[in-house]
């Protein structure tokens, strides 16, 4: 930059426009003004107290702390609403207790600096932070001298050698995270619903669904039967959670016909877009939404794709009624559900 | 070797320390250090703060909870769970937030400050962005910071996942689909992370690993890294006088900077835990614990994932193809993996695109004013504007619901606005620069109004103005005029082709969109010039432009303070 470059002044006396500078030149530091402090010392005693003051009152945060931690103890027999009154008051008197004393501390150092040390500007200068030629030179023949002395250069069949096993040594890192899981196997195809899987309803107590626990324009969450008794029942529960909803059965579409029951037609719950459960269904319109990300399937579509970024239906579970009336599947899902995967197809 | 016995504990400290380490000598360079003064120096204070603050609450945090996703029946105070499965993660979240004493308190700080943490580092990005610092030699330094930037985000993602609640199962759950997008290997990544079929019980304990001890341990040591550099190329400053680009202009680090910015340190401390004393912040327990077939309404992400899930959700689920019997989701590849990879990308290598247009190679340490620089300040405020779109996107449900308006239409002008709004942002923060730089211009050329109204003896009215002190000035004038690299000849004398003529002429064109628009600095010459004209004007009495400095020369000294012209106003009035 240019702002010292030239040694030109004084361009205040009536200049003629061929002899003024290409740029104007820095007017360098302003004079410096005093702070009230600084001059009057009634100012600085009062600065000063103002100082010890947040100081003591960083002291009374901190005491504030100690004493509500103490004292506000969370009981759990209190009941809820008394609990939770409680649980707040003790929040709010130890982070307050702790934001004082804080406080304190910081404006008080903040104030004690700005108003009593001492606030001329300095100045340091800097250095480019290039070495000197004779710095690199010296850098430069160092390092030669070092690769010289390695005999790198000289000796290929050591320098080649060596790019192949530094090269290779990685690979064990990587293969030891081969046991970090599973293949996926058919993993991400399947679920445990079969021919004759009843349905449960998916809340605390189960509960086996009927068709006439459907009224027309209900919603109902369900599991296969027994899924949590599994071992590993939250990743079953991951994949086979299903919607059953019953509208007139004029409005579904033909394709979902033959797989519903008196206009109860089983969806897939687990979004073909990132896997979030599609869980809120708008009576009116037979619309699915996904709250993750708002991809929209219709219903009276066969749960095609109407809005959003997921791309494919959310996949139709055959259902019928067994002998006892009991809703179950009649077979598995014919493809895979939830969100799509390479191997997919 | 010291033999005298030292007079006081300090000095007997200091002797210690010197003869086992030298520490005078790092005293010596260390301790006068001198460091400008400015608020948005601030902002980076902040980020390291906050981290601190997250080291201290999250160690805290870690001797409560158990990362494990084993189950266990609820039996705490919180009566709407009690009898519910839920996991050993959860049920010590649960724990630690109800049942130890201030243990809510850390946790609500350790989640405040993790998102002071990110906002803070996003902002000290642009304002390194937009004043210029990350030019030479600082280039390596920003890129530091946009990879921490990056971590930070991913760390923050991995810390609310673990409470394994509700939402942040979702969260995860997500992840896992963003994982399965990936061709080829997406699947097997994603068995391998959460050890299995989603979501498994191994993801719990490696992202308590990740999150407590590799991902805080990698930007320790990047920002100590950060550090370091900041103390090796002495701080920027910005331009005013007596600031050169040698010079670094300010108050030493013993003591002023030691009791602004260690007091600073417990101001940012103070606030977040006052913003955890009163902002309740992730209540898990109205979410529960994480099941995959529950989901609430409205389920957002932490702030910082807002930009990605905006971009998620705007883009249209016909990108999915099928080709070879595979499946490819471009509509989640191209969001929630480009995207953000590009962008970083970009960001990491803008120092080095600016300076090849620019084909300046010198060191910079005077910080630019944005409105002198108008084209990358339209760059920034474009990027900023896509992001922010990105961003608002991702609560398009709330906006819906909350305005009552169609969650269709809002997506469709979100996805207008993030195509049309940043190129618009652009070119008006472009011409928004240029009118300030000519503003500028025209307060250095005809000088600062006075309020003083002078009448003439023709009866001719107007305002008096008054020409800057040369400090005022300064700050108007000192920027560099930057203009496109010149091109280089594409044939040598011989009209041989040179190597690199399609680059030059690439660089060429990039170059005059970078400066082909510019405002100069005033020069002495024109000063001079605008002086001499209003003089003239003075003389001949033509006085149809109000706004003439030379009118002034006979009323105001040249150094004359606006604060110390009142007592002139009456004796020109009269």
């Amino acid at each position: 930059m240019s702002n010292s470059d030239d040694g030109h002044g004084a361009s205040e006396l009536v200049p003629r426009p061929d002899q003024l500078p290409e740029r104007f030149d820095n007017p360098g530091l302003p004079p410096h003004q005093h702070r009230m402090a600084d001059t009057d010392p009634r100012a600085a005693k009062r600065a000063e107290r103002q100082v010890a003051g947040l100081f003591l009152l960083s002291i009374g945060g901190t005491l504030l702390m100690i004493v509500s931690y103490f004292v506000v103890k969370l009981s759990p027999g209190l009941g809820f609403v008394a609990f939770f009154d409680r649980l707040r008051l003790s929040n709010q008197l130890l982070g307050i207790g702790l934001a004082i004393s804080l406080l304190g501390i910081g404006i008080g150092a903040v104030h004690w600096a700005k108003t009593l040390m001492p606030d001329e500007e300095r100045v340091e200068y800097r250095h480019l932070q290039r070495g000197t030629d004779e710095d690199r030179a010296q850098a430069a023949s160092l390092l030669k001298l070092g690769a010289a002395e390695s005999g790198l250069g000289r000796r290929p069949l050591i320098r080649n050698t060596l790019i192949g096993a530094l090269a290779l040594f990685p690979l064990p890192g990587l293969i030891l995270l081969r046991d970090t899981g599973p293949m996926p196997g058919n993993k991400l195809r399947t679920t445990i619903w079969k021919a004759g899987t009843r349905i449960e309803f998916d809340q605390p107590g189960g509960g086996l669904v009927k068709a006439s626990d459907l009224t027309i324009g209900s919603v109902v969450h369900v599991m296969p039967e027994g899924i949590n008794n599994l071992d590993d029942a939250i990743e079953e529960r991951a994949k086979a959670a299903v919607l059953l909803i019953r509208i007139e059965p004029e409005l579904l579409a033909s394709a979902s016909v033959p797989d519903s029951y008196a206009g109860i037609v089983a969806y897939s719950k687990i979004c073909t877009h990132m896997g979030c459960p599609v869980a809120l269904y708008e009576q009116q319109t037979h619309h699915l939404l996904c709250p993750c990300h708002q991809s929209t399937f219709d219903v009276t579509k066969n749960c095609k794709v109407i809005f959003g970024p997921a791309k494919r239906p959310l996949p139709q579970l055959a259902i019928t009624v067994d002998a006892e009336g009991y809703l179950v599947a009649k077979g598995p899902f014919t493809q895979p559900v939830g969100p799509s995967f390479w191997e997919r197809g | 070797m010291s033999t005298t016995t030292p007079a006081k504990p300090a000095e007997s400290v200091g002797n210690f320390l010197d003869e086992r380490f030298g520490a005078s000598k790092v005293t010596k360079s260390f301790a006068r250090k001198i460091f400008p003064d400015h608020w948005s120096f601030m902002l980076g204070e902040i980020a390291l703060y906050s981290f601190i603050i997250l080291l201290l609450t999250g160690t805290f945090l870690t001797f409560f909870y158990i990362p494990s996703t084993g189950t266990t029946i609820y039996h705490g105070p919180y009566v709407t769970l009690q009898g519910q499965t839920v996991s050993e993660a959860f049920n010590s979240t649960m724990r630690l937030s109800f049942e130890v004493r201030g243990g809510l308190l850390i946790r609500q700080i350790h989640h405040w400050a993790a998102l002071i943490f990110v906002v803070a580092i996003i902002v000290h990005m642009f304002r390194i962005f937009f004043t210029g610092a990350f030019r030479k030699p600082r280039e390596l330094n920003w890129a530091i910071g946009v990879t921490l930037a990056m971590i930070a985000v991913f760390e923050g993602f991995l810390g609310y996942s673990l409470p394994d609640d509700l939402l942040s199962g979702n969260g995860l759950r997500i992840a896992s689909g963003i994982i399965l997008a990936i061709p080829v290997v997406g699947s097997y990544i994603s068995f391998f992370l959460f050890g299995g079929q989603f979501p498994g019980e191994a993801f719990i304990p490696r992202i308590y690993t990740i999150h407590v001890l590799l991902l805080p341990a990698i930007m320790l040591a990047l920002i100590t890294f950060h550090l370091i550099l900041v103390v090796v190329h002495k701080h920027t400053q910005y331009p005013k006088p007596g600031r050169t680009n040698d010079n670094v202009v300010g108050y030493p680090l013993m003591p002023i900077y030691m009791a602004k910015a260690g007091g600073f340190f417990f101001i940012v401390f103070g606030v977040t835990a006052l913003m955890a004393a009163i902002f309740t912040i992730n209540p898990i327990w109205l979410y529960g614990s994480y099941d995959p077939s529950p989901i609430g309404a409205g389920a957002q992400p932490d702030f910082y994932m807002g930009f990605m899930d905006g971009a998620v959700r705007l883009t249209p689920g016909i990108l999915e193809f099928n080709a070879f019997g595979h499946t490819v989701s471009a509509n989640i590849i191209l969001p929630a993996l480009i995207l953000p990879g590009v962008l970083t990308t970009v960001a990491i290598l803008y120092p080095w695109i600016e300076s090849w247009v620019s084909g300046d190679k010198r060191e910079h340490h005077l910080l630019d004013r944005p409105r002198n620089v108008p084209t990358r300040t339209g760059l920034g405020v474009m990027a900023a504007t896509f992001y922010i779109v990105l961003w608002i996107s991702g609560g398009n449900d709330i906006i819906a619901t909350h305005l009552h308006l169609s969650i269709n239409d809002i997506t469709h002008s979100l996805r207008a606005l993030a195509i049309v709004l940043p190129p618009i942002t652009y070119l008006i923060t472009k011409r928004i620069c240029l009118g300030l730089q000519r503003k500028d211009r025209e307060l250095v050329l005809h000088g600062r109004e006075t309020g003083r109204v002078f009448r003439t003896e023709d009866g001719e009215v107007f305002e008096l103005h008054a020409p800057l002190s040369a400090q005022d000035r300064w700050l108007l004038v000192q920027f560099e005029n930057q203009y496109p690299a010149e091109l280089p000849p594409a044939v040598d004398a011989n009209g041989v082709r040179l190597r690199g003529g399609r680059l030059n002429s690439l660089r060429h064109r990039v170059g005059k969109f970078y400066f082909e628009d510019r405002i100069a600095p005033v020069t002495p010459a024109e000063l001079a010039a605008a002086q001499h004209h209003g003089h003239e004007e003075l003389s001949a009495g033509g006085g149809d432009q109000p706004a003439v400095s030379g009118h002034e020369q006979a009323a105001v000294s040249d150094h004359e303070h606006p604060a110390d012209s009142s007592s002139g106003t009456e004796t020109v009035l009269k």
